[in-house]
């Protein structure tokens, strides 16, 4: 398999926050062929671990969060369409049009519908839609909505992934199964590599509702120093420079008060060694990802971002260039082979 | 049935090659008389008069549907685009596409919800804001691939749950299918059935059509608004899914000919459809351009009502689809063995 064949496998499938059971067994299978050890903690964290030659070895702990954002049905009217609400952050207005999969007794594909042109509230202002203004459509008598879908159910939007030029891909759940691919490779490289530390490979759950899984695989793991890999905003006309990366320049390096100065250099001198493209970005606060819950867990853990830049995020058209995800990979392979007794150590020294 | 490869078929307004290749492929098949004028309407002589129905019936249903066109590339490799016709701006975001004769895939993307400030959220996305990306690197690279003036379609896959039918450009290849089911049937005289071209920019393809066949008669094949939908009160649900073909009374264009307007519902109530009417006197159809050609020609329109229409994924009830086509087969055989 390779990792435009494991991006596409596990972002074609549904794993909505708090839901993420099929896409965890996807992503189980796929790690089997690089990695000894696999389980999931309470929350359904899956973690991956692969020993390392270190007596006492360190602990590294490297996550992306495999949950995406989605829908879930509030309520269902007479003639069977769906209301629903918003797990996770959504644009409404990316939804008109989209296909849906409905997680009920089965699975049900539908459309979100709205009403034509002449008739919706709003449209001579130029207002967004309201959630109120939106429904889900299934096509199906009420009678059979209702004996297949109840309040509840979980529903996800539905996209192939598109192969664009080159090395683009667009698609939904890029955010932030993208991270889970550069894991991914990261144990494919790994698996050809010695290392000294213990290093644990997790896909985290309800990032999108709150760095959960983060915060409890953290606790669980007690690692001596933890990397979030996610995804950032990419370039597009109109962005303001500081707000996005280029696309197909690798991977970027993040860099502020949530970041360990130490792992931050060490992330930059393993990339320009390995002669790895690279960027770099700032952030003032806590970090939106897993980092956030990383740092603060226990008695503080070092942590560290690295992030693969990604187009039109929280949408079903989500772009990436599987290069960058490549060179992530690689970078994290290259760092974790790097770090020793010695190195952790350092990190409480300021 | 060809519901599926008409809808997965790029056809933008003034681009229906590949939906018109399509068609005259089964005719041929079919050992039907065909052939073409300037516009590119498509012409299907059924029947003994091979040279058409002067004085006769006229069927029509259009084959172009709403899309885009690129209008410039920018620097960084996005394209630009116009319009053509009346698609639904807000289906556009978040939305793949196919570019170009070669069908380039594309999706048109939007800022992402994070970097928005909380007055843009609520406003609407302008469409001359939005672009295409299709992965290129840069202006020279999109340019080996995409020119000024492509033409640009949703890239819409079909699926059918239960008895309705999800697809793009159903508005109006259900019009279109719906010809191509009445074509492989015997009728008992002649007729043409007219697949037109720019309907959605005007309504100009008609026009030439009914003016070359100069017909005695008209029936346009079409969809129409369903917006039976929450919230909305039944005087303005249009037309509802599953109750059956729709027939126009008027609309912007078009007062339905009295006459083919009665014979339909006979028709219908011989048997046993039950019909609707299409509640709402806006828009127009190839049905205005053909009755308003030369010294007026009858015409009437009867529709497949479709949720959703002028975006990715509109849906149609298959059991009105199937009854359209038993109405118009009902009124051809009615209108050959008694005139109107």
């Amino acid at each position: 398999m390779e990792l435009e064949d494991f991006l596409k496998k596990i972002t074609e499938g549904d794993g909505v926050s708090g839901y993420e059971e099929s896409t965890a067994a996807a992503i189980a299978r796929a790690f089997s062929a690089y990695v000894a050890e696999v389980r999931r903690d309470n929350l359904g964290n899956l973690i991956f671990y692969k020993k390392g030659k270190g007596t006492p070895a360190p602990r590294i702990m490297f996550c992306a969060h495999m949950d995406e954002i989605g829908l879930i049905v509030t309520s269902i009217t007479e003639k069977g369409f769906l209301r629903f609400g918003t797990l996770g952050g959504f644009d409404l207005r990316t939804l008109p049009g989209q296909d849906v999969t409905i997680h009920g007794k089965e699975k049900y594909p539908g459309v979100i519908g709205q009403l034509p042109p002449h008739l919706r509230k709003g449209e001579k202002e130029k207002k967004a839609p309201e959630l109120e203004a939106l429904f889900i459509d299934t096509g199906l008598p009420p009678e059979a909505v209702r004996a297949g879908i109840e309040v509840g159910a979980v529903v996800a939007i539905r996209r192939d992934m598109i192969t664009l030029r080159h090395r683009c891909r667009a698609g939904k759940a890029f955010d932030d199964r993208a991270g889970v691919a550069v894991l991914w490779q990261c144990a494919r490289d790994l698996s050809r590599m010695e290392h000294e530390a213990d290093i644990y490979l997790v896909a985290t759950v309800q990032e999108e509702v709150g760095v959960r899984g983060a915060m409890v695989s953290t606790y669980g793991l007690e690692p001596d120093l933890g990397v979030a890999v996610d995804v950032c905003h990419g370039d597009f006309p109109g962005a303001l420079e500081h707000e996005v990366s280029p696309l197909g320049k690798g991977p970027v390096i993040t860099s502020g008060p949530n970041i360990h100065p130490r792992l931050y250099e060490r992330l930059l001198a393993i990339a320009s060694d390995y002669k790895i493209p690279h960027g770099k970005d700032v952030s003032p606060g806590p970090t939106g990802t897993d980092a956030r819950a990383i740092q603060v867990s226990r008695e503080g853990i070092p942590a560290a971002l690295l992030s693969v830049p990604l187009r039109y995020m929280h949408t079903s058209v989500e772009l990436l260039d599987l290069d960058d995800l490549k060179g992530a990979g690689r970078l994290l392979a290259f760092f974790a082979a790097g770090v020793d007794r010695a190195f952790v150590e350092e990190l409480t020294c300021f | 049935m060809f519901l599926k490869e008409l809808s997965e078929l790029s056809g933008v307004s003034g681009n229906e090659d590949m939906v018109r290749d399509f068609i005259r492929g089964k005719l041929s098949a079919w050992g039907i008389h065909h052939d073409c004028d300037a516009l590119g309407n498509l012409y299907a002589y059924k029947g003994d008069g091979a040279t058409g129905a002067v004085g006769g019936l006229m069927l029509a249903a259009h084959m172009d549907e709403v899309g885009l066109m690129v209008s410039a590339i920018e620097k960084c490799g996005h394209l630009r685009f116009y319009k053509v016709g009346g698609i639904d701006e807000q289906f556009l975001v978040s939305c793949p596409v196919y570019i170009g004769s070669a069908g380039i895939s594309g999706v048109i993307g939007a800022k992402a919800v994070h970097l928005q400030k909380k007055e843009e959220r609520g406003k609407l996305l302008e469409v001359d804001k939005l672009y295409i990306d299709i992965g290129a690197k840069d202006k020279d690279d999109a340019a080996k691939v995409i020119k000024v003036g492509d033409y640009v379609s949703f890239a819409a896959r079909t699926a059918t749950f239960a008895d309705t039918f999800k697809g793009k450009a159903l508005d109006n290849r259900a019009g279109c299918a719906a010809l191509l089911e009445i074509l492989q049937r015997d009728f008992p005289g002649s007729f043409t059935a007219v697949f037109t071209v720019q309907e959605e920019i005007g309504c100009r393809g008609a026009r030439a059509a009914a003016y070359r066949l100069n017909p005695r008669m008209a029936l346009v094949v079409e969809t129409t608004i369903a917006a039976d939908l929450p919230d909305v009160e039944e005087k303005d649900q249009v037309t509802l899914l599953g109750k059956g073909p729709a027939f126009t009374l008027q609309d912007d264009s078009l007062i339905a000919h009295p006459r083919i307007l009665e014979r339909l519902m006979t028709v219908a109530q011989e048997q046993n459809i039950s019909c609707q009417f299409r509640r709402f006197t806006g828009s127009s159809t190839d049905g205005g351009a053909v009755t308003q050609t030369r010294e007026g020609v009858p015409a009437g329109v009867i529709s497949t009502p479709c949720r959703y229409l002028h975006g990715p994924a509109s849906l149609l009830c298959l059991a009105d689809w199937r009854n359209v086509v038993e109405v118009v087969d009902g009124f051809i055989n009615s209108v050959l063995a008694k005139g109107l």
